[in-house]
């Protein structure tokens, strides 16, 4: 299970990723694997308001529809315009290739409150 | 509660091929082995194994198990010989439906009954309810298990393991004392993905070493085991319906279209004729109908649909169909919108979305 360590995480398993005063958000290799084939990805608008702890998009697997929760509050810069058409990216890519959005935080320390690497994976390994 | 779910034999067996379990109805069952997508496929080009062990199996036994059937199903069971099966509903006086069933005639006072797992318990209380004269019902579902082959390749997998011809089970028949690999099974040319194939009941024990039979046999041949996520979206591709979305006890067989189990002119009154007669004289009030989305979006399960600001009806099912990639449901709503090719809107997550209503069954096997 790879847990990157220079991220930061939630509990409803969502990465976040500090870039410049911004932070990416994704969700965890974790999650994915127990969604299973993601075959749509709803995502906010740039411009959106994020409340930490709200949903603010969803993934759906053939299955299932999970919501996806803000790790904290912050006004959207820019969404990933790829999961539109390659969903799959969230299976195959998913701290990389499948970020979702963009934030600019309201409060940098709900960035640091969040779990780190090694707390993350206390949590998935229960 | 979690520890109270309802297991089937092969529980055992499903960490060995990566099995991932989930709740369903009370039964804790594999959702997936591999993923959803490649056992929807591999059942579509090849073919997959299934554990169904969990259904329920009903013998009526006695002189008057024919005229019990008649009285208790909407399908005229006289129509079939003995090694005949039948697909068919029971419904309330209402018209709303108890149970889809499959009935398989095994002599002329001896028929087996197979009904939906999460029913059981209260098919059999119905089932009681109606018996008169020489009628004798068990519940024999823990008796058996059962295991669903299919796909094109079906045939040829499991003759590999018998000695029975199976070309000469056609389909919606049965043959009794169908030895395979040496365990004893009632094996019919039946299944609910839309492929050919079969369903094998036998003793647990039978099923836990046929199910490993049956996938080393087809191994080579691209057989994988498969879970209840691509039963779900083959049946559903088919348009084959399932009790709790698309039957309930508030929808009739005529609402969901199985207009072909519903005979109202069979000899013997069955419960919920004149319901059902009256709804197919004036017209049934709401159908079943097949709606692709035009916005991006997934209809599913309950999401209610629009005309524009009239809520007139909800979707039943709905995914994305894994090979094809249509956003594609089946919804029941008011009859006068059911044409094919209406604009309708559904609601997800309190955003009105476009969907076309469309011709259905989504997917149909070429023969």
């Amino acid at each position: 299970m790879s847990t990157p360590k220079d991220l930061r995480y939630s509990e409803e398993h969502e990465w976040v990723k500090t870039e410049d005063g911004k932070v990416r958000i994704g969700i965890t290799h974790f999650a994915q694997s127990e969604l299973g084939d993601i075959v749509f990805v709803e995502l906010p608008q740039v411009g959106d308001e994020l409340v930490a702890d709200e949903p603010f998009g969803s993934v759906e697997s053939v299955k299932t529809v999970s919501e996806l929760y803000a790790p904290i509050s912050g006004k959207v810069v820019e969404i990933n315009e790829e999961l539109e058409d390659s969903p799959e990216f969230v299976n195959e890519s998913p701290y990389d290739k499948a970020w979702m959005v963009v934030v600019e935080p309201a409060d940098n320390a709900q960035v640091d409150a969040l779990l780190t690497a090694e707390q993350y994976e206390a949590i998935i390994e229960e | 509660m979690a520890n109270e779910l309802k297991r089937t034999p092969l529980f055992e067996e499903y960490s060995k091929y990566g099995g991932k379990t989930i709740d369903f109805g009370g039964w804790e069952l594999p959702v997936q082995f591999s993923s959803i997508k490649a056992e929807h496929e591999a059942v579509r080009t090849k073919a997959g194994l299934f554990d169904v062990s969990h259904m329920g199996e009903i013998f009526v036994e006695g002189s008057e198990s024919l005229a019990y059937l008649q009285k208790l199903v909407t399908n005229d069971v006289s129509k079939i010989a003995i090694n005949q099966t039948q697909y068919t509903a029971m419904c309330y006086e209402n018209g709303g439906v108890v149970d889809d069933l499959l009935i398989y005639k095994l002599a002329e006072d001896r028929y087996l009954l197979i009904v939906n797992a999460s029913n059981i318990e209260k098919d059999f209380e119905w089932m009681k309810t109606l018996v008169s004269g020489d009628v004798k019902l068990t519940d024999a579902s823990d008796e058996y298990g059962q295991l669903a082959l299919q796909g094109p390749l079906a045939e040829k997998v499991l003759q590999t393991l018998t000695e029975t011809p199976l070309q000469d089970i056609r389909p919606f028949r049965l043959e009794q004392n169908v030895s395979i690999a040496g365990y004893d099974t009632i094996t019919s040319r039946t299944g609910y993905t839309g492929e050919d194939g079969f369903e094998i009941y036998a003793a647990p024990e039978a099923i836990i070493a046929l199910w490993g039979k049956i996938l080393t046999a087809g191994e080579a041949d691209g057989v994988i085991p498969c879970g209840l996520g691509s039963r779900d979206t083959l049946r559903f591709e088919s348009c084959l319906p399932l009790y709790g979305q698309e039957l309930s006890k508030d929808i009739s067989p005529l609402e969901a279209g199985i207009n072909f189990v519903v005979k109202l002119n069979k000899e013997v009154d069955f419960v919920g004729k004149s319901a059902l007669q009256a709804q197919k004289e004036n017209g049934v009030p709401r159908k079943s109908i097949g709606i692709e989305m035009i916005d991006k979006g997934i209809p599913r399960h309950g999401y209610p649909v629009f005309k524009g600001d009239t809520q007139i009806g909800e979707v039943t099912t709905g995914t994305q169909s894994p090979l094809t990639k249509r956003n594609i449901g089946l919804a029941l709503i008011d009859s006068e919108y059911a044409e094919l090719g209406q604009e309708l809107e559904i609601e997800i997550r309190n955003r009105r979305l476009k969907v076309v209503t469309t011709a259905t069954p989504f997917y149909k096997r070429q023969k």
